[in-house]
């Protein structure tokens, strides 16, 4: 009898086996493969040189260029995002309006890929619909200084689209956190709109600001579909980049490099999310 | 004070109307720029619902489109396969793995789908060896990719009843495992799994990624091959596409708003897979 229980807890376990065996292979296994991949020479011996590939001038450029195009995206798509959150935190919350608004939110925060890039080559691509129309009646030229719809400026304001959707929906049950007593208090102190602005919801609501600009950036950082299917010259950023290793496996080693290029990927959103999830605390803490 | 609080209404309203107006432009444009794209040869949109038609001229984007059907439907089933009986199983008993299988589900959501192709990349080499080259072996792929949306979803249906006591009293009167999954805890969370397959639909249909780099054929790819040739059926496409994936969502919001469970909104959107 004394080893019922435990025999118990191993034929349990079994009926976990599916489950683990699977994600074990498609899931497990590759992130090891990168893991273990960044480090493994092209002998198969331990090397440190994929690693100091990274450090080449194209690798930190696409790494740079990455990082600014995620940090512009991030910043306009939380600043622009969080207007759209507080229009709607100022409606009646049971009203149409805002209903409406977060349902389309929903949807538009995962519009992306190859279709965004697209929609706007159907908007503002070289025979686009608001090029054309800009050309006919004000006879301006979108692209004067050049195409860079299919540079990063293009890709920032394409990156937007989904940006501010994701903005609004991460950031408005902060903003629903904040209790208009707090603006009574401060106006019966004698406080200004400003200074309740300034010393009260400012304060009180960065956490979350910071914590969903986090979350935007680590988004687009991590896009590539939109990128790939935009830009058709050169690989200017990080996923691009690894794309070129994957595809051109004749380059010696390039695989390897791809391998850590992948990792530092992994390394700088595991960050950003870690940086998520704290801020994320503090504000369920705060306006919970 | 009354004075001061209409005025704030006021500028309020101001304020919202004014954002909302030229946000909604800059959100409503690229619609109405694919519309007026993909009209502009009269004869793309018939095209593309006379289907014998459209698979002589546009073969790749009908292979595409059956592809990226089966594997959204295979991926949603084996998904449901895969994570229904084990979520339950751990809670009923194996509570204390549950952290763990959390843990594994929110695992591809601080992987980006890039770094996950350089990983498959070898396994799909083993896959290919046993199973061949198709397209629809993405299926695998795909089921990790959609495990971080299903898994909320599907936990969140499962907390809000008592798996434990429906189980016991099934099993009390005399049920199988099978019955207690199939006609106990399933009808129960019905709308759970309902959002967790409509999600899995919807991104799998967006998936470009993966499919692209593994060289293998679905819609997105499809799409992106035709606007190299034919713009304005690979824009007619993409808006049809985008249709379809819309109302799939918003068909779950309306579900997710009926039952009102702040749990099973994803404060993550699904985004890191599709583009």
């Amino acid at each position: 009898m004394a080893r019922r229980p435990r025999l118990r807890g191993v034929t349990s376990l079994l009926g976990t086996v599916p489950f683990f065996a699977y994600v074990a292979i498609f899931l497990i296994v590759p992130t090891l493969v990168v893991v273990i991949g960044a480090f493994a020479g092209n002998d198969g011996g331990v090397t440190l040189a994929n690693l100091r590939a990274l450090g080449t001038e194209v690798v930190l450029d696409a790494f740079g260029r990455s990082i600014a195009l995620s940090a512009i995206s991030a910043l306009v798509g939380a600043v622009l995002g969080a207007l759209l959150a507080y229009a709607l935190a100022t409606a009646n919350p049971e009203g149409v309006l805002r209903r409406t608004v977060t349902a389309a939110a929903g949807v538009l925060a995962q519009f992306g890929g190859v279709t965004l890039a697209f929609a706007f080559l159907a908007t503002i691509g070289l025979s686009g619909f608001v090029t054309v129309w800009l050309q006919d009646t004000f006879d301006i030229n979108l692209f004067e200084n050049g195409v860079w719809l299919f540079e990063l400026p293009g890709l920032a304001l394409v990156y937007t689209y989904f940006q501010i959707p994701l903005m609004v929906i991460v950031f408005l049950p902060a903003l629903d956190g904040i209790r208009p007593q707090w603006r009574e208090a401060t106006e019966s102190l004698g406080g200004t709109t400003w200074q309740y602005w300034t010393r009260v919801a400012g304060p009180l609501l960065a956490p979350a600001f910071l914590g969903s600009a986090l979350l935007l950036f680590a988004n687009s950082f991590s896009a590539y579909a939109t990128a790939a299917a935009l830009v058709s010259q050169g690989s200017p950023l990080v996923p691009l980049q690894i794309r070129g290793a994957l595809t051109s496996e004749v380059l010696l080693g390039q695989q390897n490099v791809g391998k850590a290029m992948a990792l530092g990927m992994v390394v700088v959103v595991a960050v950003v999310m870690a940086l998520y999830s704290l801020l994320q605390k503090r504000t369920s803490k705060w306006l919970g | 004070m009354a004075g001061v609080i209409a005025r704030r209404v006021r500028k309020q309203r101001a304020f919202r109307w004014t954002v909302l107006l030229v946000l909604g432009v800059f959100f409503v444009l690229p619609f109405v720029a694919m519309v007026e794209f993909s009209t502009r040869d009269a004869e793309t949109w018939p095209l593309l619902f006379d289907w014998p038609q459209l698979s002589e001229r546009y073969p790749a984007l009908a292979e595409g489109i059956t592809n990226s059907l089966l594997q959204a439907a295979l991926t949603a089933v084996l998904m449901l396969v895969l994570l229904v009986p084990t979520a339950v199983w751990v809670r009923l008993r194996l509570p204390q793995l549950r952290r763990l299988v959390e843990f594994i589900c929110l695992l591809p959501l601080t992987i980006p789908a890039i770094v996950l192709v350089v990983g498959l990349a070898p396994v799909y080499a083993w896959v290919t060896y046993f199973l061949g080259g198709s397209s629809l072996t993405l299926v695998f792929a795909y089921t990790v990719l959609v495990l971080p949306y299903a898994y909320r979803a599907i936990d969140a249906g499962l907390s809000a009843i008592d798996v434990k006591t429906l189980a016991e009293a099934a099993r009390s009167l005399g049920a199988g495992w099978g019955t207690v999954m199939w006609r106990v805890v399933l009808p129960n969370i019905r709308s759970a799994v309902l959002s967790a397959a409509f999600l899995t639909v919807a991104l799998v249909l967006g998936e470009f990624t993966i499919a692209s780099l593994l060289n293998r054929t679905n819609l997105q790819v499809a799409i992106n091959f035709l606007g190299k040739s034919s713009a304005t059926m690979s824009v007619a496409v993409s808006l049809t596409a985008l249709l379809l994936a819309f109302v799939l969502l918003l068909l779950l919001s309306l579900l997710g708003g009926r039952r009102r469970s702040s749990a099973a909104v994803a404060p993550v959107s699904p985004k890191e897979t599709t583009t």
